[in-house]
């Protein structure tokens, strides 16, 4: 039987994987900020993955002779009280602050994207409860909350990862919420239960998918918050401690040398955070366009 | 007509930038809209006849650009006019009236005001009068006690109500144009009849032009002095309501007049060629029986609680095909969610090949033995489609569940139920939003009877689907109840469907069972004044004259063109 096909047909979809790739290109064309972010975004893992082997100097070798020179050839970056060169300190750090923000994102995306999903598919008492603990966390300042926990239970990194995704669940928790909400009385759930798909199955392969692409955005800016997290408790001293190179604690020793002029050990730092911030800020978009379905043709 | 038109639309052509370049979206329209004049302009889905209004007010999205023609309004020049010129004329002289009157209301704002701030902003009320002035308009949109509905939010109102108060808005600045895009389409039957009927009297009343919009034929027909066809961007024919309907010129035209159900054609009568008549099965046990049905929705903020279906009883049997009709809020998707085990019934027994269904809660119903035999096809089919899922993948899903298939297995059943509804096979790796809405329809219906289904309920399976693409869905269901000996049970709130494809034919209405009986029966002689009253409003499209053969007594059809 032949169709009237009152639309432009659509091109045949070519095998998956080809299309992919060719939908990562055109994602990618379509939008030159796109296309910076995920530029810069292969510097940083690059440099959290190679950086130490590629620096010049080890980040935790001393130099009592050359300490507090400014920029030049030989220290891109200058140096810093004790000799070491920031250059070198800034790319190995990298390392240590996208751990912890990918393990806090993480962390927080699995948890939150669980609670909020059964919440919005549940709806009724599960979601008034699981609504109010999220307002909880919600009111906890994450400082406080991370000196809470690193008081009870050590002063570690691993604590401080669960600080901080304990303080970013709820967002997760309520946007899987809202997505899977407006989803659960959509026709094709109710197919799905109709082909023989019990709730959580139903809940888990046919509807969390397709509220993925608005958490994606989540991920992303969330990856920024969590690595100014990350820096900001080491920069008050919890977590990460001296001498290991973290962009955090480099901004709160630079900074008592501000005064007397030695610029360059706080700002380096503060720029590769501020620029790490800044590309996942930018990525959320063209993550967001690659992993909906809709945009590929 | 020797005057100069209100409205003279000269070879206009607007393309839209895309992904895949340059798409023309119509492609040098001329039409002209006389003073007074109703002009319907019809086509299905991608016709243009959207963008082409659009273009009108200039409101067309900004990947949409006017690339050559002329829009002259009263002598103005539309196409080349300032946005601030524009900004005047929209409200003023020409206004819009949109398919979801909920969608163009403030949700925020009383309805009084929203009437109240267009007629401010376009200088013809002060502040001080605007109130006046909007309970004015509502009483001329025929709304009761308007001075209680001034304060009243959108969400308070019926969707009929909502689309009156858009319509006030849209005429309290007495335009000389009104553009209304689908204004009926969501809403029922008679709702329709009414909306329509107040907004041609009321611009005959003002020496008004209107432009109706629709995909339905008859609508246009009933409605309109003059109908312009398109199809795919292009004008196919502009003639008189009673002529296109006489003597349709362009062949579009003839098969979109033919694919429109009405009293009197066959299912098959709808296709362009012509195909034996479908055997009719013959009538088995019982098999689906409700008794005493109740659905009661609890007590919320304070009401009283809300009997959805309120004690039905009806039998279906083996091989027939059952209609269930009614309107918007008549409980008549609560039950099928009741006989599909989506929902608990509150009270009564649902029977089916002799077993009491209705005692397994549906939490429990997705992995019970009768899962696979009791199946449906959705309203909506882009919505009934995992929009992350291909065809394939959607079809394959209950044979993965409930048969234990494995997937080479899988592939050869799909690729089967494909060929049975008529789905070309190289689709079936497509997501659902590269298909077309009849693509998409066939993958549902594939996805229904993937399991050899015993009852089939089918809810509103053609409502979202342009006529043409309905007249084939129509006929592939006519044909699979055949050959596959299903029920099916036709949830729907169009009567010529309805009579189409059913052998039996319930009327619900506020829950209760008000009319029963053969269809052919029910259509002819309905018993019910409800029944009657679905009947009346039921706009009626001449008979196409392909039709017009010494037996088929068209006569009996006037042409409603001053209705």
């Amino acid at each position: 039987m032949d169709m009237p096909s009152p639309t432009a047909v659509p091109p045949p979809a070519a095998m998956p994987k080809d299309s992919f790739l060719r939908h990562f290109r055109y994602v990618v064309a379509s939008n030159p900020v796109t296309a910076v972010a995920f530029a810069l975004f292969l510097v940083i893992v690059g440099a959290a993955v190679f950086g130490p082997l590629l620096v010049p100097y080890d980040p935790l070798a001393t130099n009592a002779a050359r300490a507090l020179q400014p920029p030049s050839w030989d220290h891109w970056f200058g140096t810093d009280q004790l000799g070491r060169d920031v250059f070198s300190r800034v790319v190995v750090a990298t390392r240590l602050d996208l751990t912890i923000s990918v393990a806090a994102v993480a962390l927080s995306f699995v948890f939150g994207s669980m609670i909020g999903s059964l919440a919005g598919y549940y709806g009724g008492w599960t979601d008034r409860v699981v609504g109010r603990c999220l307002d909880t966390i919600m009111a906890f300042p994450l400082f406080v909350l991370a000196m809470g926990i690193v008081a009870a239970a050590g002063n570690t990194i691993e604590n401080v990862i669960y600080a901080t995704a304990i303080i970013n669940l709820p967002f997760y928790a309520r946007m899987a919420r809202a997505e899977v909400n407006v989803r659960r009385h959509a026709g094709f759930v109710q197919a799905a239960k109709l082909s023989g798909n019990g709730d959580l199955r139903v809940l888990a392969v046919h509807i969390f998918p397709n509220a993925l692409p608005p958490m994606m955005v989540q991920i992303s800016l969330n990856m920024g918050w969590a690595i100014l997290n990350a820096a900001g408790l080491s920069f008050i001293g919890l977590g990460v401690r001296p001498p290991t190179p973290e962009w955090g604690i480099m901004v709160a020793e630079g900074a008592n040398f501000i005064v007397s002029g030695e610029w360059w050990l706080a700002l380096f730092p503060g720029a590769a955070l501020m620029l790490a911030v800044f590309t996942f800020n930018l990525l959320g978009d063209g993550l967001r366009d690659l992993v909906d379905p809709a945009r590929r043709t | 007509m020797t005057t100069v038109p209100l409205l003279d639309i000269r070879d206009l052509t607007v393309e839209f930038a895309t992904r895949r370049g340059r798409v023309r979206a119509i492609d040098r329209v001329s039409f002209t809209v006389a003073k007074g004049e109703t002009v319907g302009v019809v086509g299905e889905s991608g016709s243009g006849k959207s963008v082409t209004s659009y273009a009108v007010l200039r409101i067309l999205d900004r990947a949409g650009r006017i690339v050559e023609g002329a829009i002259r309004f009263g002598g103005i020049a539309v196409h080349a006019a300032t946005e601030a010129a524009m900004a005047e004329l929209r409200g003023r002289e020409v206004s819009m009236v949109f398919q979801n009157p909920r969608a163009a209301l403030n949700p925020v704002r009383t309805i009084g005001r929203q009437i109240g701030d267009v007629l401010i902003e376009h200088a013809l009320a002060t502040p001080a009068t605007a109130k006046a002035e909007a309970i004015a308009m509502l009483k001329a949109v025929r709304i009761a006690e308007p001075e209680a509905r001034y304060h009243a939010y959108p969400f308070e109102l019926s969707g009929g109500m909502c689309q009156r108060v858009v319509i006030a808005i849209a005429l309290a600045c007495r335009p000389q144009l009104l553009i209304a895009d689908e204004p009926t389409t969501g809403l029922d039957v008679t709702t329709q009849k009414a909306v329509l009927d107040l907004m041609v009297e009321l611009a005959r009343e003002r020496g008004m032009s209107t432009i109706l919009i629709t995909h339905d034929l008859g609508l246009a027909a009933a409605y309109c002095d003059r109908i312009v066809v398109m199809e795919k961007g292009v004008v196919v024919e502009d003639a008189g309501a009673i002529r296109l309907f006489t003597k349709p010129a362009h062949p579009y035209t003839r098969r979109l007049l033919q694919a429109t159900p009405r009293s009197g054609a066959s299912v098959r009568d709808l296709l362009p060629e012509r195909r034996p008549p479908p055997p009719r099965p013959a009538n088995g046990r019982p098999l689906l029986e409700v008794h005493d049905l109740v659905k009661e929705f609890p007590p919320r903020h304070g009401a009283p609680p809300f009997r959805a279906v309120d004690g039905i009883s009806f039998t279906v049997h083996e091989g027939e095909s059952v209609g269930l009709v009614g309107e918007s809020g008549c409980g008549k998707s609560t039950t099928s969610a009741m006989i599909m085990r989506l929902l608990d019934p509150t009270s009564g027994s649902i029977r089916f090949a002799g077993e009491d269904i209705g005692a397994i809660p549906a939490a429990r119903f997705a992995r019970a033995p009768h899962r696979g035999k009791l199946q449906m096809v959705f309203q909506d089919p882009t919505d009934s489609l995992n929009p992350r899922w291909t065809a394939f993948r959607s079809i394959a899903d209950p044979l993965f569940r409930l048969a234990g298939m494995r997937r080479s297995a899988a592939r050869l059943r799909v690729e089967e139920l494909a060929h049975q509804v008529g789905l070309p096979a190289e689709l079936l790796d497509r997501f659902p939003h590269q298909l077309s809405g009849g693509q998409k329809a066939r993958v549902g219906i594939a996805r229904a009877i993937a399991l050899d289904p015993k009852l089939l309920i089918l809810d509103e399976p053609t409502a979202a689907l342009d006529v043409s693409v309905q007249a084939v869905v129509l006929n592939l269901l006519v044909d699979l109840r055949a050959a596959l000996g299903m029920s099916y049970l036709l949830i729907s709130h169009d009567l010529n469907v309805v009579g189409l494809i059913c052998d039996r034919v319930m009327v619900m209405r506020a829950g209760g069972i008000v009319e029963e009986g053969e269809t052919e029966e029910v259509l002819r002689h309905p018993r019910a004044a409800y029944t009657r009253a679905l009947l009346d409003a039921i706009p009626h499209p001449p008979a196409p004259p392909a039709l017009q053969e010494p037996a088929a007594a068209v006569a009996a059809q006037p042409v409603a063109a001053s209705a």
